[in-house]
């Protein structure tokens, strides 16, 4: 029997839920796992989403973005591609805990709901490699938006333990508020960044087709990266800071996650469509 | 099998000694070389390590008659000035296995006042060093210490018997990097010249602080202590309108009431709105308006916070005694073993009082 581009995503959100269920299993123990064993079980599942996408985009004939199954295994994969780069460069504490922890709420949810998958976009973006280069972008963005919301759960918890005075338990494997604070800073930067140029790449097309302009996904995308920049302003002149920036960074995430599905269900009618089972 | 050489331990320690009689039993560096000295003329004692702390003397050694053993110990009471039957009542001894697998619990700090410290460790290296250097020690205690080490630091990675601090001042600094995650850009402000607060500051610097600022109501008082903690002084009339200059703040003044309100802790992270600040009460009155903890980015902990976690870390490293002492006996049980098979006496008793 072929392993299926859905066999390949199944196994990475496997590896991605053994991470999570081995940093709760050390944590519930009162141990640090090991931030090695983390990495290599999240490189791993990495890997094996990235074999499952690639497939998926050569049945679709581009970046698999055509359906909200596929923005959520790509939304998973940045943050989990992030995580790579970040973990291993800033070393933070339980950050893979809580990104493998993501990852296979994201890629376990999407794969749970067949109808997310059910029709397939082939060529959704008509062969235009900047549009392609847009949607990924943007995805990618909302991957750093997710790092950053994990790292303001973090934030949130330390700050919690440092004013309730408890710092045993898993409290102790937190990184420090600091640390927590100036990668939050870092990730909402990057993040607003990767969006701004995943929309002004896309004006570029848009100015030349404005006809094929998704006004709802349009004003979507622009609130969301318009809210990020806002907080963003806000922290950089101090006014929006410490509890209540990771507050609006968490709220902002959920939102623009939430905002994926109808965004994609609003789109023009495709170019060529597929049902999951013709394909598979 | 009997007859052979036997590896002991004789000493006393913070267990049985107060430290008034700790401080007669205290080997200085001139002595030590006496007493080795002396020792090189105690018949049947093959060889012996005199681990000399604050908190013990013992002797580890090799005797070919347990009777050295006795005569060991008088040259010891003969070089104090100590009454035999004094030392007698202090002393604690074990032989064999008994003897290694208190070697190693020292090593490891099981032993020590302050559980599960670091610093025993290097100093029973420095006590098996300096036997070697002075050739006491031969092959059974080489084989012995060699191992012990190896056994120590296996219980203390292996084991939580070394982790989170167990003094008031390390809690603080371990507090401060749950916050600022390391020490080199901290700076640090010191209210008041008393015990506490110097320790904790001490403690700071020692980790690596930037930045160290003594203020205190008498100048002259601040100037001093600035001066030996290699600081700056502030006046005291200023400190408020410098907070926001500080990350940590330690405070330990006699004052009779609150000296820094909410007021100027708000006004001073308006200035440092990213920038979280540490305040450390260390006063009784405390000296920091407990209103403070709520505001925004600031942290306040008083001295029964940083107490409780020290009595909480301690009783973690206590819960950890016995998974500890399990891995010593083991370690213990196959050294032992080794030692058996290459002559040590494995019968023979510790000496009686």
């Amino acid at each position: 029997m072929p392993v299926t581009d859905r066999n390949w995503l199944w196994i990475a959100a496997a590896f991605y839920a053994a991470g999570f269920i081995l940093g709760t299993a050390s944590l519930l123990r009162h141990r640090q796992h090991s931030r090695w064993i983390m990495y290599v079980i999240i490189a791993a599942g990495f890997l094996v989403q990235t074999v499952g996408l690639y497939s998926r985009g050569l049945a679709v004939g581009g970046c698999p973005l055509g359906n909200t199954f596929e923005i959520f295994q790509f939304t998973a994969w940045s943050a989990i591609t992030l995580y790579l780069v970040v973990g291993a460069t800033f070393r933070l504490s339980l950050l893979g805990y809580f990104t493998s922890m993501l990852s296979a709420a994201l890629t376990l949810v999407s794969l749970a709901i067949p109808a997310w998958d059910a029709t397939r976009r082939v060529g959704a973006f008509g062969g235009n490699a900047w549009i392609e280069f847009h949607a990924a972008l943007a995805l990618f963005s909302y991957g750093v938006f997710g790092l950053l919301a994990l790292t303001s759960i973090m934030f949130l918890l330390r700050n919690y333990s440092l004013k309730h005075k408890q710092l045993s338990g898993f409290f102790a494997f937190l990184p420090a508020i600091s640390d927590l604070d100036h990668i939050n800073l870092r990730l909402l930067i990057s993040g607003f960044v990767l969006l701004a140029a995943s929309l002004a790449v896309g004006a570029v097309y848009w100015l030349q087709a404005l006809d094929t302009v998704n006004v709802s996904k349009l004003l979507v995308t622009v609130g969301v990266w318009l809210a990020y920049g806002a907080a963003l302003v806000l922290r950089l002149n101090g006014r929006l800071v410490a509890k209540r920036l990771a507050w609006v960074c968490l709220a902002l995430f959920a939102v623009a996650l939430l905002s994926l599905h109808p965004v994609n269900a609003s789109r023009h009618p495709l170019p060529s469509a597929m049902s999951a089972e013709s394909r598979t | 099998m009997s007859g052979g050489p036997t590896l002991f331990v004789l000493g006393a320690s913070h267990h049985t000694t107060p430290i008034e009689l700790r401080e007669k039993l205290a080997l200085g560096p001139d002595k030590l070389s006496g007493f080795y000295q002396r020792l090189a003329a105690v018949p049947d004692l093959a060889e012996v390590a005199v681990l000399n702390t604050c908190n013990r003397v013992e002797f580890y050694g090799v005797a070919r008659d347990t009777a050295a053993i006795e005569r060991l110990q008088a040259a010891f009471c003969e070089l104090q000035a100590l009454p035999p039957e004094m030392f007698n009542a202090i002393r604690s001894h074990a032989t064999g296995e008994a003897a290694i697998q208190h070697l190693i619990e020292v090593s490891a700090g099981l032993d020590s006042q302050m559980l599960g410290e670091n610093e025993i460790f290097g100093q029973v290296k420095d006590a098996y060093a300096d036997a070697q250097h002075r050739g006491k020690v031969g092959p059974v205690l080489n084989r012995v210490f060699q191992k012990a080490f190896q056994a120590a630091k296996g219980v203390r990675s292996g084991t939580a018997i070394t982790i989170g601090q167990i003094s008031v001042a390390n809690v603080a600094v371990d507090l401060a990097l749950t916050i600022f995650g390391q020490l080199g850009k901290t700076r640090v402000l010191l209210l008041g010249a008393g015990d506490i607060g110097e320790k904790t500051a001490k403690a700071f610097l020692s980790r690596g602080a930037c930045t160290l600022t003594v203020s205190s109501r008498t100048l002259e008082h601040a100037m001093a202590l600035a001066s030996t903690l290699d600081a700056t002084a502030l006046p005291f009339e200023h400190f408020s309108h410098h907070l926001h200059e500080f990350d940590v703040v330690v405070s330990s003044t006699a004052a009779p009431g609150t000296i820094i309100t909410r007021e100027v802790v708000a006004a001073a992270i308006r200035r440092r709105p990213s920038q979280p600040i540490f305040l450390i009460d260390l006063a009784l009155p405390r000296d920091v308006d407990p209103q403070v903890g709520g505001l925004e980015n600031v942290f306040l902990y008083n001295l029964d916070d940083l107490a409780a976690i020290a009595q909480q870390n301690l009783a973690a490293r206590t819960a950890e005694v016995e998974h500890a002492r399990r891995l010593i006996a083991e370690r213990t049980k196959s050294l032992w073993a080794h030692l058996v098979a290459r002559g040590i006496d494995p019968t023979a008793a510790p000496p009686t009082a």
